[in-house]
């Protein structure tokens, strides 16, 4: 029925079974509507934040997603700026990836205050000393980058295409397209960092605080490298379970390992950095506040020296090592169990950055406060993974995300140019789009 | 007599006078509009602008020893007006005063992001969970010269700053009117309800910066470490963090004024009480 809207020389699941596969998800996403609407009317008391919890669930799912769609600018700076030209194979995918995961971001933040209405006051009446203000700006403005760097995709759709101004449009953007992906990097680098300041500048948490450069904390840095190290990690990771999904190789092997190679030696050293960066934290910033290390981590029913573990040792130098190293990264095992360390552990650093900043008593005579979401707060961060998963899903079925598949996986063409409904492969298990020229290539 | 620096209200709590009757609470929620829920028991979502702890010294008796510690916003000045809060505010909802030193919030203006909470080592900040809701009759009970605040807001005591427009606006008539000589406010002009509600007389208020006032002969405030008391009886919440508050508090204990802050191991007897 939709066989005129897919890509050509490709194969796609009839539409009838794409429908129903995307049933459950689409359930999902109306139960996070619902908690979300929720939220905005009855309030933030659907929550189980509390006064002591001020941020919780949805800020750290902020910061991980941010984190994790960092694939999108390092991959844009790689292919764009930095020339490595193979990765156009797999960009398509990381702008998408980095798409969902900004839109999200935004989604939940516009959940997230108290006063959903005056959100435009952050803009307004901007605080130049605030990093949430910087984040603002930055993310509110690689959201149009990353907007401008998708819609060429949407404008390659076979029908869309057909219009002349429309191919024409996209083509020209193609070509201007490094320019958004330095202005995307650019950007990429000061949010991605202010939200490392974010819990970097908490002077009066010694948990969080660190020093830095400048105004500057180390946080700010070492978010952005995470970012830079796991975000292609996550296009890594998404990737081969979209592979799964489908039953098809979508992108040759070479891209991947060249991406997970440069991922890896950025994993590695800022793994490094961030052991230094602990080390210095555990043995004079948090001292001269008059904490020892393992009262960050004792005396409460959760955070135990594991979350350290299990962040730098499990998450970071596992992952790192596997990755550097051309064997590791050869192994669709190891490979894909690296780039699975590597993203729970950028997502275990920024719950600790959220949630064990507020877990954690300062004052001497104050206790550990313990927190559990309520249903509203998991249906609300869901609703962004469902929403992510029927944008691939739609992208994946109806534009040219993948430049590679259809060299990967050749279709047995008819011969000439039928209209695919017409044609008999129409009713067959998968449709096909039976015209053999090829598309051109993704830039 | 014109006073020429800027005014740094504080306060000075002596410790070893409250009693604990929380009397500075009620006068300050009842002062300030400070709204309550019909259930009280989650002490996490209360709003509680003045809240009294209570410390003990950990030994057990009969060497066991107790204090009630009211704790207001500290109005922390931090590094020339950075307090934790002021600073990471992305709205300019929270403001510091650098004519009085006080940390305000503007109500109207927070749209409830939980920064400054999370910024706050104190907890001095609340957010408004839920719209206020007034028994019946209580609406007519408000105080008229503070506004009720709306649900997904952040709020704290704000040293109750009407008070001191009030007590200004008042001088600067009398002023206008050739009945006082200045418009600078003598020290029990300008009071909060904690101070006067205080039965023990522990609470003290005035300003930091004028050395005719109780709070700063009590407190002694160092100007060359930033406000630390030169009063080896007085001290403040977390002074290592560079918070630079204005509470002061005073006490003869040892283990209370040590409570105050956080030591390793070494660095004394006393640790977590």
């Amino acid at each position: 029925m939709d066989t005129a809207l897919i890509p050509e020389g490709v194969k796609r699941d009839p539409l009838w079974k794409f429908v129903l596969k995307l049933g459950p998800v689409v359930a999902v996403l109306i139960w996070g509507v619902v908690a979300m609407l929720l939220c905005w009317i009855k309030g933030l008391n659907q929550t189980n934040m509390n006064d002591y919890y001020g941020f919780a669930l949805w800020i750290w799912a902020d910061l991980a997603v941010i984190a994790l769609g960092g694939g999108a600018f390092f991959t844009g700076l790689l292919k764009y700026i930095i020339g490595k030209e193979e990765l156009k194979n797999i960009i398509n995918f990381a702008v998408l990836v980095g798409f969902i995961c900004y839109s999200s971001a935004l989604l939940i933040l516009a959940i997230d205050i108290g006063q959903p209405l005056r959100g435009w006051f952050i803009f307004w009446h901007a605080n130049v000393h605030s990093m949430l203000t910087e984040v603002a700006f930055c993310l509110s403005c690689y959201f149009g980058v990353l907007t401008i760097e998708y819609l060429p995709l949407i404008l390659e759709n076979r029908q869309l295409d057909r219009v002349p101004f429309i191919h024409n449009l996209s083509h020209n953007m193609h070509e201007i397209m490094a320019v958004f992906a330095a202005t995307g990097a650019f950007l990429s680098f000061f949010h991605q960092g202010s939200l490392g300041g974010v819990a970097g500048v908490l002077f009066g948490r010694p948990f969080a605080f660190r020093e830095g450069l400048f105004i500057w904390p180390w946080t700010f840095f070492l978010f952005t490298w995470s970012a830079a190290a796991c975000g292609p990690c996550f296009t890594i990771m998404l990737l081969k379970i979209t592979e799964k999904i489908t039953g098809k190789k979508l992108v040759k092997d070479d891209v991947v390992r060249l991406l997970a190679k440069i991922a890896g030696w950025m994993l590695f050293t800022y793994i490094i950095a961030k052991i230094i960066d602990t080390w210095y934290w555990a043995a004079v910033t948090a001292p001269s506040k008059g904490f020892g290390l393992m009262e960050f981590y004792s005396n409460n029913g959760f955070y135990g020296i594991w979350i350290l573990i299990l962040e730098v040792v499990v998450g970071g130098v596992i992952p790192a090592l596997i990755l550097i190293t051309a064997k590791g990264r050869s192994n669709p095992k190891t490979l894909t169990l690296a780039v699975v360390l590597a993203v729970i552990g950028v997502s275990v650093n920024r719950w600790a950055m959220v949630l064990q900043v507020m877990a954690v008593p300062v004052m001497s005579f104050d206790q550990w406060a313990l927190y559990y979401p309520s249903w509203q707060e998991v249906a609300t961060t869901l609703l962004p993974v469902a929403y992510g998963i029927i944008l691939i899903a739609l992208s994946h079925r109806y534009l040219p995300v993948w430049p590679q598949e259809r060299e990967l996986n050749p279709v047995e063409a008819t011969a000439g140019p039928v209209s695919a409904e017409a044609a008999p492969g129409a009713e067959s298990e998968e449709e096909t789009s039976a015209e053999p020229e090829p598309a051109p290539a993704q830039a | 007599m014109k006073q020429e620096r800027p005014k740094k209200f504080g306060m000075v709590i002596d410790l070893d006078k409250c009693t604990g009757c929380g009397a500075c609470l009620v006068a300050c929620m009842s002062e300030n509009n400070v709204p309550f829920k019909p259930d009280e028991s989650d002490k996490l979502t209360s709003i509680t602008w003045m809240r009294v702890y209570q410390l003990n010294n950990g030994k057990p008796y009969p060497e066991t020893d107790i204090c009630y510690l009211p704790r207001p916003c500290q109005h922390c000045e931090g590094d020339h007006g950075h307090s934790p809060c002021v600073s990471v505010c992305p709205a300019t909802a929270t403001d510091y005063g650098m004519e009085t030193g006080i940390v305000s919030q503007i109500y109207t203006r927070c749209f409830g992001c939980r920064y400054c909470m999370a910024a706050c080592p104190y907890h001095a900040r609340y957010f408004n969970w839920w719209d206020p809701v007034w028994p019946d009759g209580m609406e007519k009970y408000l105080n008229p010269s503070v506004s009720v605040r709306m649900r997904g807001v952040v709020e704290k005591c704000s040293f109750c700053y009407h008070r001191y427009q009030t007590a200004k606006d008042k001088a600067i008539y009398q002023f206008a009117e050739g009945e006082r000589d200045s418009t600078d406010l003598e020290e029990d002009e300008y009071q909060t309800a904690c101070t006067q509600a205080c039965p023990a007389g522990a609470i003290i208020f005035g300003d930091l910066n004028n050395p005719s006032h109780r709070v700063h002969q009590i407190a002694q405030p160092d100007e060359k470490h930033a406000g630390r008391p030169k009063n080896p009886k007085a001290f403040r919440l977390l002074e290592r963090l560079g918070t630079n508050p204005k509470v002061y508090y005073l006490s003869s204990r040892d283990w209370v004024r040590r409570a105050g802050d956080n030591y390793l191991e070494g660095e004394g007897k006393l640790k977590r009480h």
